[in-house]
């Protein structure tokens, strides 16, 4: 029998105080598709940056077609045939495609040589690029073809894809897929790190499943449900959020033809967008990311200024009242950036809490800050969100990102808002947090407030929202309602098509 | 006005030498900010370099080596810089302003036995006939021999940067210190080769200052020259080339003002003696004034420090 590819065997790596792989054996083959799976934290980036080269294990041994394999630098695994697909993209904005591609090889061509294998490969895998575009002016579904394409020109025998699909729409993600299989088909293997289980069911053909670092189960994804998968993953039975139909109530939240510029340079100016939320009612927005997501949120939270008729919170103009006299008026948000736009990295959970606490919640007197109620509100967050940290003095930034964004959620639905705003509310949030979060959400509408999720996670809109809109360059579609829609009307709605009609010619 | 009385060659031949001090500091520290390092001790550097090298020369007699010596002091003075922000993580604003300080109060110390001392003579490089041209010879063929260093740094920075793999890398670096490292490349030790560059050049550019434009060494002679590299390097929007335009406009007014005072014209010193600070800056704001290209050429990591992560 000849051995696999890669074999990982008894792999170990120990941070100070935590252990995030505890004695990982499995094998990758020739010619297959690995997934590996596991919640934020289960130690998968860990594994694979141990495989790339950026990290070496404490214990444990890889062998390579049955050679020792123990890579001090990336430029070592590149040169044994391993190539990563970052989750986050390791990209240059200010940077052509082929300077970038450039950098991620060891001994690139001249640039004009590899301008023209970057068009010729990616042509060859149905990825075109244009090799002298910015990066900074892509789309994120074109970034990834970047990297891709950055990979491919090494001709590796081991890809590594960390989370590719999170930022895609659909459309992309049938192209990836496709592109996927033509290199197995090559006799290429992949490692696929996903925790979307539908894509892992109809691409992968094995599947190691982490939990807290170790090896908790191994399967076939095509025997399993996703159910079961996940089931795996976090080790427990899940609860789905659930969700007794509502009738919309009064009209809480409306936005007529608001335009406003994008602050940032690489940034989304919002072109003549309408919306309208009613009591009782979820408003789900989706779009790519870096389609107006961020100046959307800023516009309705306050942060850019509008004419004071584009928004109107229940037929009160509030368009030009900054953050603070909408919270007063119980309009509330919950920005994506979770350290810095949502919470102060350097300050403590009560002095968090007390940031978009202070008015809804009276933490404030004539002035001077009541700290025993400021503590007793983050205690409550903390209580009621199960967010796992030692007490309301630790600094946000020492919270896990999942348990820091339960707390910002937790902390703008306890002040009890009429209209709540969240851009990306389980954005980088375990699967069981993540489902504690929307039936918060539910649980909020249920009560009579309207919300408005904006999220790249399409299942998560699916599942929560009653009513859903794409955003795209800044201009945003008609709602329609959730049900009865399928993921190719999203797509196409997601890539701008106005009519939404059913026939598509993918 | 009547400009009769100022040859416009004899201008142009010492505006170039006017500016070669800042032209040399900012072109180093165009490429440290590059490399996604803003270090505020320029202006220290700069002073270092030209106390150091005046006491090589008057020591050994020779420019040549002081010019070494204030290189090799430059660097040393930005290597404490590049301890406390790539290795102790220090903020770089704070090390930066520290280390200029710090660059003014050690050299006063140093310089004291070298006050009143004329150095050794710079001699101008002998073009043989070119030399005796006229026009040209005074203007491009009547230098010392930092002037064409100064110039050809500016081209070979500019060739470096954008044509060559290792200018590459810096630039990945600067940009995008968590790709970078992703990647696989050495931020730190890339950032610590930089600083030390610019440390480098800032001490020549120092250097020049007291042995060829002034030429003496007193306290504090750098005036600020520090602070217009770094104003130049951020208005130029990180391009050599235009560091180089602004580093001559500014040389160019600050020779022409101290010839209208010269010359005798009725407006008062202290206008003239700023105007060569506010013209540079208000061109070259204007020529920056497009604000999405000036975000475009910005490094994306510029003055953050790098933790690397796992």
């Amino acid at each position: 029998m000849t051995p696999p590819l890669l074999s990982i065997q008894g792999l170990t790596k120990v941070y100070p105080g935590v252990v995030a792989n505890k004695d990982v054996t499995f094998d990758i083959g020739e010619g297959e598709v690995h997934a590996l799976l596991g919640e934020n934290g289960a130690g998968k980036s860990t594994l694979v940056k141990a495989i790339y080269g950026l990290i070496r294990p404490n214990e444990g041994t890889m062998l390579w077609r049955g050679q020792p394999y123990a890579p001090n630098a990336p430029a070592q695994a590149r040169a044994t045939g391993v190539a990563m697909v970052f989750q986050h993209f390791s990209l240059f904005d200010a940077m052509d495609v082929a300077e970038n591609v450039a950098l991620g090889m060891d001994n690139p061509p001249p640039i004009r040589e590899l301008a023209a294998r970057i068009t010729e490969v990616s042509n060859n895998y149905g990825l075109p690029l244009d090799p002298s575009r910015m990066v900074g002016d892509l789309s994120a579904g074109e970034r990834q073809r970047v990297e891709i394409i950055r990979c491919l020109l090494q001709n590796p025998q081991l890809l590594i894809m960390d989370e590719p699909t999170s930022v895609l729409t659909p459309q992309e993600v049938e192209i990836l897929f496709r592109t996927l299989r033509q290199l197995r088909a090559e006799g290429r293997s992949i490692l696929y790190i996903s925790h979307k289980l539908e894509e892992i069911r109809s691409l992968c053909e094995n599947a190691t499943v982490l939990r807290l670092g170790k090896v908790v189960g191994r399967a076939d994804p095509r025997q399993e449900s996703a159910r079961s998968l996940a089931e795996m993953m976090v080790g427990q039975t899940l609860h789905t959020p659930s969700r007794p139909a509502a009738q919309p109530g009064k009209m809480l939240l409306q936005v007529t033809d608001l335009s406003v510029a994008s602050p940032s340079a690489f940034g989304t100016s919002l072109k003549s967008v309408s919306l309208a939320v009613r009591a009782g009612e979820i408003l789900g927005i989706g779009g790519v990311a870096g389609n107006g997501q961020d100046e959307l949120l800023g516009a309705l939270s306050g942060e850019i200024r509008a004419n004071a008729e584009a928004v109107r919170m229940a037929g009160e103009p509030v368009g030009q009242f900054g953050p603070n006299a909408r919270r007063a008026m119980g309009l509330l948000c919950a920005p994506e950036e979770r350290l810095g736009h949502a919470a102060a990295p350097d300050m403590s959970l009560t002095e968090n809490a007390l940031l978009t606490g202070a008015w809804r919640e009276k933490l404030v007197t004539r002035g001077f800050v009541n700290w025993g109620k400021a503590r007793g509100f983050a205690e409550k967050v903390i209580e009621r969100f199960d967010v796992r940290t030692p007490g309301p003095w630790v600094a946000a930034r020492a919270l896990s990102g999942g348990n820091l964004q339960k707390f910002v959620i937790g902390r703008e639905i306890l002040q009890r808002p009429s209209v709540l705003v969240v851009n990306q509310p389980t954005w980088g949030v375990d699967a069981s947090a993540a489902a504690s979060i929307r039936q918060a959400l539910l649980d909020l509408a249920q009560a009579g407030a309207a919300v408005v999720v904006i999220s790249q996670d399409l299942d998560e809109i699916l599942e929560v929202a009653d009513n859903f809109a794409a955003l795209n360059g800044g201009k945003l579609s008609a709602p329609r309602p959730v049900q009865g829609l399928t993921m190719d009307q999203i797509g196409l709605m997601l890539g701008g098509a106005e009519t939404g009609e059913t026939d598509v010619a993918a | 006005m009547d400009f009769g009385s100022i040859n416009p060659v004899v201008l142009i031949a010492s505006l170039m030498v006017a500016a070669t001090p800042i032209l040399l500091a900012a072109i180093g520290e165009l490429v440290v900010e590059k490399a996604g390092v803003l270090n505020l001790g320029v202006e220290g550097m700069m002073i270092v370099g030209a106390v150091s090298g005046f006491a090589a020369a008057v020591t050994t007699g020779s420019p040549i080596l002081g010019m070494l010596a204030a290189i090799v002091a430059g660097a040393a003075v930005s290597l404490i810089f590049a301890l406390l922000t790539q290795v102790l993580m220090a903020n770089q604003v704070a090390s930066g302003l520290a280390l200029t300080l710090f660059g003014l109060g050690f050299s006063a110390l140093l310089g004291q036995s070298y006050v009143g001392i004329v150095p050794p003579r710079t001699e101008k490089l002998n073009f043989g006939f070119l030399s005796d041209l006229p026009v040209v010879g005074r203007i491009l063929f009547g230098h010392d021999i930092l002037v064409y260093v100064s110039l050809f740094l500016v081209a070979a920075v500019w060739y470096w940067l954008n044509y060559t793999r290792g200018g590459r890398v810096l630039r990945a670096v600067g940009e995008n210190h968590d790709s970078a490292h992703a990647l696989g490349y050495k931020v730190k030790r890339v950032r610590i080769l930089a600083i030390l560059f610019g440390g480098a050049c800032a001490g020549l550019g120092g250097a020049y200052l007291s042995l060829v434009r002034v030429p003496q060494w007193t306290e504090g002679m750098t005036a600020g020259a520090g602070w217009i590299a770094l104003a130049l390097v951020v208005f130029a929007s990180w391009k050599p080339w235009r560091v180089l335009a602004g580093a001559y406009l500014f040389g160019g007014i600050m020779v022409l003002q101290l010839n209208l005072q010269a010359a005798g014209y009725r407006i008062p010193v202290e206008y003239l003696a700023m105007s060569p600070y506010i013209i540079t800056i208000l061109v070259l704001v204007v020529m920056s004034s497009n604000r999405t290209r000036r975000t475009l050429a910005a490094p994306g990591s510029l003055g953050r420090s790098f933790h690397a992560a796992g």
